[in-house]
């Protein structure tokens, strides 16, 4: 505590007029090497723009106002686990849980509101249920020195296994349940014949996390504790950042943005709760995360990468369902592949930077 | 004195009182759980402790295979879906030989199966011992991918299919015993006796310990974790073999679905600290029953099988909270050396904390 007090009492030193020439070099190798950790982020744009225009060279209907508002909204759910997930492997941690957290949040509030719960408050309860993992897996991780991949495995389980205590069979919430409007559909461009573009509050959310988590990662002082905590711990705690606190609350955040994206996806899919929804979306979101320029050993990465890594991966099953020959069977190899390709690039960046 | 105290520091002891207490509640709810019988129709033991050891061999397999390389620091995410691969190659394999009585068929089933799984762990021991890439996300690529292989080995179906030799795998018995139990011991104690009667398993944990101190003394990493992902995969192949041939037929998404997780939690039940340099086959054999027991119990009890993680969710965090340095100076006191031999060692990052977080208050 002293240590940050000490820091804030000392004025910036004024100008040096012959610091100028080193600083210019200076800046402009920082620029340098901030540009080669945007290399694989930039190379996960050039080949999301590559798919789109080949598929809509091969297929068309691709740059189609209808088809890409039915992908977006699709994909609403994983972009906020995707930024849930940036700030975790920002701070060097993983979270395995959150898959397993939306069956739970979902089937929960469904349940809640079936029973009569308000349907505005079983929602803010699927956001807290998310929360309360987080917040175990923070806790094991930050005050019982647990590795975060083995504490969020055990919060996956627990909540996989929950929600099918809680029902093996789906749960779906009435008709005039208030969950249902936030899939109302809201029809931006009134195309000719169905090529409508049409958002959903649902996605309205996640644009919204989307550029919460922006502002969070990049103008905020606990934000930059978590980029601190990936780069180095140690430095992080002798800094005097408050490390226990803030990485208790990234997981709290994961965990609450699980919850989120369980809201979005059951009013998305009609209130239709099941215990086995969100297998393998960890996956997903952290495959997204990657290939969007993260390290998985922290301290570098863009919630907006995580954003074209989500697009990556729907572009590849865009390419895949409109594609009849591609076999379906092939989706899980192509995604490692990419997945692979990404973690080599950046793992010569990594090497070249370092060495 | 001393010896009760060494054994309840031993994580495996614990294990076998919790095989005791699961079989105990079964026996409650039901007098005759325990009992034995013979089948009329085929002349086999028939019992509830068969069926435990039956599907016990599978998660026997992986857990083996996570051991060594958990022992070197590393992870394998990848041996459920490499279970899947040996399910489908050796169903495939015979669906197509079509040949239901030759033991020829299921010789090449097992082969062809075992020779993909190790090229399959030849690509993960490359990415991690070579290209360097941390183990875990290697390994969850090729969780990916393998599971769209087996896929694409059955063409998405699942594949079922009739050999006679290969049924009994699973089905058999040996002196009274499922024989896939028997063979998964029987592979255990081999490689019990490779490890501990050669140098290689001493290697293996000082790689784990320090890898940089272990290659000044001599031992080259690359060779040894190259070896592990291989034998973790081929033991998954074996132990999807295991699973594919109690039904016959393999479910390219269901088939060792998971079970990367109980291979883990069977592995840290035994002992063998996710920081890796030390690991103990005993400990992983008996967490791995321990595993199948609490499978076959919640089962029993009624309880639907997808809610087993809950449960598994509860064993693990117990577990790790009692590795954990801040329980264990609170359970055992402060006085206490932390690192007897039995104990796990705690994670890398112990040792530093608490002299930051010194430093800093």
């Amino acid at each position: 505590m002293s240590a940050r007090t000490l820091a804030e009492s000392v004025p910036p030193v004024a100008d040096l007029p012959e610091s100028k020439q080193p600083r210019q070099v200076s800046r402009f190798s920082g620029m340098w090497g901030r540009s080669q950790t945007l290399i694989p982020t930039l190379a996960a744009l050039v080949l999301l723009f590559g798919m789109l225009i080949y598929a809509e060279v091969a297929y068309g209907r691709v740059f189609h106002a209808g088809t890409m508002s039915s992908l977006l909204v699709s994909f609403a759910p994983t972009l906020i686990l995707a930024v849930g997930m940036t700030i975790v492997i920002v701070s060097a941690g993983i979270d395995l849980s959150v898959g397993a957290v939306v069956a739970f949040s979902s089937v929960a509030g469904v349940m809640l509101m079936n029973i009569g719960v308000n349907g505005w408050l079983s929602m803010l309860l699927m956001i807290v249920f998310g929360a309360l993992f987080g917040l175990i897996a923070g806790v094991m991780i930050q005050y019982f020195n647990v590795q975060p991949f083995i504490a969020t495995l055990a919060m996956m389980f627990l909540a996989r296994g929950l929600a099918s205590i809680l029902s093996t069979t789906p749960v779906i919430a009435a008709d005039d349940s208030p969950i249902l409007l936030l899939a109302t559909d809201w029809k931006i461009i009134d195309g000719p014949k169905v090529n409508d573009f049409t958002i959903t509050p649902g996605l309205l959310i996640a644009v919204l996390v989307v550029i919460g988590g922006m502002f969070f990662m990049h103008r905020t002082r606990m934000g930059r504790t978590v980029y601190a905590i990936g780069g180095n711990e140690a430095s992080a705690q002798l800094m005097g950042l408050p490390v226990a606190r803030t990485r208790v609350w990234i997981y709290i955040v994961s965990g609450a943005l699980a919850g989120l994206a369980a809201i979005v996806y059951t009013a998305e899919v009609g209130g239709k709760a099941q215990n086995v929804t969100g297998i393998g979306w960890e996956l997903d979101a952290i495959a997204a995360v990657v290939i969007g320029g993260t390290l998985l050993t922290g301290g570098y990465g863009y919630i907006l990468g995580s954003v074209v890594g989500v697009f990556v991966i729907a572009a590849l099953r865009l390419i895949i369902t409109k594609d009849g020959t591609i076999n379906p069977e092939y989706l899980t190899i192509i995604t490692g592949a990419v997945l692979l390709a990404f973690v080599l690039l950046q793992r010569a960046l990594t090497r070249r930077r370092t060495s | 004195m001393s010896r009760v105290k060494t054994a309840l520091r031993t994580p495996w002891f614990w294990a076998i009182v919790g095989i005791a207490v699961l079989l105990l509640i079964n026996t409650i709810k039901n007098p005759a759980y325990l009992a034995l019988s013979v089948n009329p129709t085929t002349g086999l033991l028939t019992g509830n402790l068969l069926d435990i050891l039956r599907v016990s061999a599978p998660i026997i397999m992986i857990a083996l295979g996570m051991t060594f390389v958990i022992a070197t620091e590393g992870i394998d995410l990848s041996v459920g879906s490499m279970m899947a691969v040996g399910g489908a190659v050796a169903m495939q394999t015979l669906s197509t030989l079509d040949d239901p009585t030759s033991v020829g068929a299921m010789l090449a089933a097992i082969g062809l199966a075992l020779a993909l799984a190790i090229v399959l762990g030849a690509v993960n021991g490359l990415l991690v011992a070579v290209v360097g890439l941390q183990p875990f996300i290697s390994t969850l690529i090729m969780m990916l991918a393998a599971r769209g292989i087996a896929r694409v080995i059955t063409d998405g179906q699942n594949t079922n299919a009739t050999n006679e030799p290969f049924r009994q795998l699973a089905n058999g018995q040996i002196l009274g015993l499922p024989t896939s139990f028997v063979l998964a011991i029987a592979i255990v104690v081999t490689i019990a006796l490779v490890m501990r009667r050669t140098a290689l398993g001493l290697m293996i944990e000082s790689i784990g310990i320090n890898p940089k101190a272990s290659r000044l003394a001599g031992i080259r990493p690359r060779p040894i974790l190259f070896g592990v992902y291989i034998l973790s995969a081929a033991l998954a192949a074996v132990g999807g073999l295991f699973s594919v041939s109690e039904v016959m037929t393999v479910s390219v998404s269901g088939t060792g679905n998971l079970m990367e997780l109980d291979a883990i939690l069977a592995v840290v039940i035994g002992g063998t600290s996710l920081a890796g340099g030390k690991f103990s086959i005993l400990g992983s054999t008996i967490g791995a029953l321990l595993i199948a027991t609490l499978n076959k119990t919640v089962l029993f009890l009624g309880i639907p099988a997808a809610a087993t993680p809950a449960f598994k969710a509860l064993v693990i965090i117990v577990l790790v909270l009692l590795q954990s340095e801040r329980v264990r100076s609170f359970v055992f006191g402060r006085g206490k050396p932390s690192g007897t031999p039995t104990s796990p060692s705690t994670p890398a990052g112990t040792e530093s904390t608490p002299v930051t977080k010194e430093v800093v208050a």
